[in-house]
């Protein structure tokens, strides 16, 4: 498959995954379980800056729970205990004494889209204002092109004050993403964004997204093995909360595997 | 195929008869307000006119108006509400919004809902030891409003925990995701979506408010004060009490004159409960997801 945006990016002069410099994340023994029922159990893997790390797996394997313990979403819910270490830029992230700072780093999509109750332009500015952008043109700007490179800004730019809330559930979804990207984030968790996505939509996102890698770093659980495969450098696939494999996808798609149980799921034997 | 069977017919007779009994019930239910709401109407209409409600009593309060119980009330509400509605709001956001689900937190909600349980009177006695003994306020219209407003919290904190948790969860985690604090989080997408909920508390409250007597009885209403209060630390006349001594503690007063006062107050409440519903229906088309 010829990957247009990847070659047009490296024509820009981005040089691919940065896996000579130290990882962006290292996560080490992580285990995550709810109530005592375990979910995740001692993962430990590297994700490097500028890659798009994808994460496959069949539903209750872990993949929402590694990305929930990433952006430390564990405390919004008191069931969910974590252990293990996960650190960012060297930093541990239950270092972060402000975790809100730690946050406003990550944009997270999750497969369910949350329009905010506000209008469509101020859930795009919602993060900017935070950080204190307060001037009006600079906001038009960043929303304008969040909007355009969530593949949005055609269908809402004439009802930029309507309701987010009142968008079709694509919209929304792709509300949801210009939102994170509005986040300006250095890395960018993303859990089956194309759900409630068409597919026309789904590709023009995944183009934006293969763009977006020589700017940032993003992780991409997705239940859909062949939109791994398009855009992650490496993949993960998680069993049942046990990591089973990692490694380059060409690998993993080309049958070079350690578990024969990744080849199963990969063509759709189980799952 | 395509015929009853016995089982059908059972079904739909029980099903005919539940909803018969529920109608009937609903009936009942109806009756009452519509013969107290009728008769005050009948009986006390005939009081009512602009004398009646802008002068005050005479003639040991056989005949006049209730202006000053008027006045009075409108200050006890007022007074109530400046006292209860700040720290009803902020304890609601607390428990709601901020505070752990521990032993601690579902002790606090206990005591709320104990606090609501407890006779109007009790809180009568309470008021008059605290606040006119105590806090040597004397009975007052200060003493009075803050005894209805220990009364009326936790109807303004429940009403204002159950506006909040009608926003939905996901809203904050989306907030809170692109590093939002919790309170920037309630100022710009919480209390925006539950604000309207939480002034129908607040009203609820001030129809309750208007209403009690026994709370104000010994802490800052009296029976007759012939001006208008002029400061918080004033005694004053209020419709409530004043209904129940013209109804009760005088003789003499004409029936007419103590319909028309029980009227007054029934209509005030009213009033408060309609703008209230009136509130909702307009929550409800201001919804925004």
């Amino acid at each position: 498959m010829v990957d247009l945006a990847a070659e047009a990016a490296v024509a820009n002069g981005f040089p691919g995954p940065a896996y000579d410099e130290p990882p962006i994340i290292e996560v080490r023994d992580l285990s995550i379980a709810y109530r005592g029922k375990p979910a995740l159990d001692k993962v430990t893997l590297d994700i490097h800056r500028h890659e798009i790390f994808g994460i496959i797996g069949p539903a209750n394997s872990g993949k929402t729970s590694f990305l929930r313990a990433l952006n430390r979403m564990d405390a919004f819910n008191t069931a969910m205990e974590v252990s293990g270490s996960i650190r960012i830029n060297g930093k541990n992230i239950n270092d972060w004494r402000n975790e809100y700072a730690l946050r406003s780093r990550i944009g997270v999509v999750f497969p369910l889209p949350v329009g905010l109750p506000l209008t469509v332009y101020e859930n795009v500015a919602f993060s900017p204002r935070l950080r204190g952008i307060r001037k009006k043109a600079e906001l038009d700007e960043v929303v304008e092109r969040c909007l355009t490179r969530a593949a949005l800004w055609d269908e809402v730019k004439d009802r930029l004050d309507s309701l987010g809330s009142l968008l079709s559930g694509g919209q929304q979804q792709r509300l949801t993403i210009a939102r994170a990207l509005s986040q300006e984030p250095e890395l960018l968790l993303l859990d089956e964004f194309s759900i409630a996505v068409d597919p026309v939509t789904t590709m023009r996102i995944e183009d934006v997204l293969k763009e977006l890698r020589s700017e940032l770093t993003i992780v991409l659980v997705t239940n859909l093995v062949q939109q791994a495969r398009r855009l992650a450098d490496r993949t993960a696939f998680f069993l049942m909360g046990e990591l089973v494999e990692i490694g380059a996808t060409e690998d993993l798609f080309e049958g070079e595997v350690r578990d024969k149980r990744t080849t199963g799921y990969i063509e759709g034997r189980f799952g | 195929m395509f015929t009853a069977t016995p089982l059908n017919r059972r079904s739909y007779r029980n099903q005919s008869l539940a909803k018969a009994v529920f109608f009937l019930m609903t009936v009942v239910l109806v009756i009452p307000v519509l013969l107290i709401v009728g008769t005050l109407v009948v009986k006390g209409a005939p009081a009512i006119s602009w004398e009646f409600l802008f002068t005050a009593p005479t003639d040991n309060m056989t005949a006049g108006g209730i202006f000053p119980a008027l006045v009075g009330t409108i200050w006890l509400v007022v007074v109530a509400l400046l006292a209860s509605v700040p720290v009803g709001v902020a304890a609601a956001l607390y428990l709601s919004e901020y505070a752990p689900d521990n032993l601690l937190t579902r002790t606090i909600n206990l005591a709320i809902i104990n606090l609501a349980g407890v006779p109007s009177i009790v809180h009568a006695l309470f008021g008059f030891g605290a606040f006119v003994l105590f806090f040597r306020m004397g009975q007052s219209i200060l003493a009075a409003s803050l005894t209805l407003a220990i009364m009326t919290l936790p109807v303004v904190i429940v009403a204002t925990r159950e506006s909040l948790q009608a926003v939905p969860q996901a809203f904050r985690e989306a907030c809170w995701n692109m590093g939002a604090t919790r309170w920037q989080t309630i100022r710009k997408v919480v209390l925006p979506n539950s604000i309207s909920g939480i002034l129908t508390g607040v009203i609820l409250e001030v129809s309750r408010t208007a209403g009690e007597t026994a709370p104000i009885m010994f802490t800052g209403a009296a029976m007759f004060v012939p001006f208008l209060p002029e400061s918080v630390f004033d005694q004053t006349m209020a419709m409530s009490y004043h209904l129940y001594n013209v109804a009760t503690q005088l003789t003499d007063v004409p029936e007419e004159l103590t319909f028309g006062v029980a009227l007054v107050l029934i209509a005030i409440v009213l009033m408060m409960n309609a703008v209230s519903i009136g509130f909702r229906v307009y929550l409800r088309g201001m919804k925004k997801w």
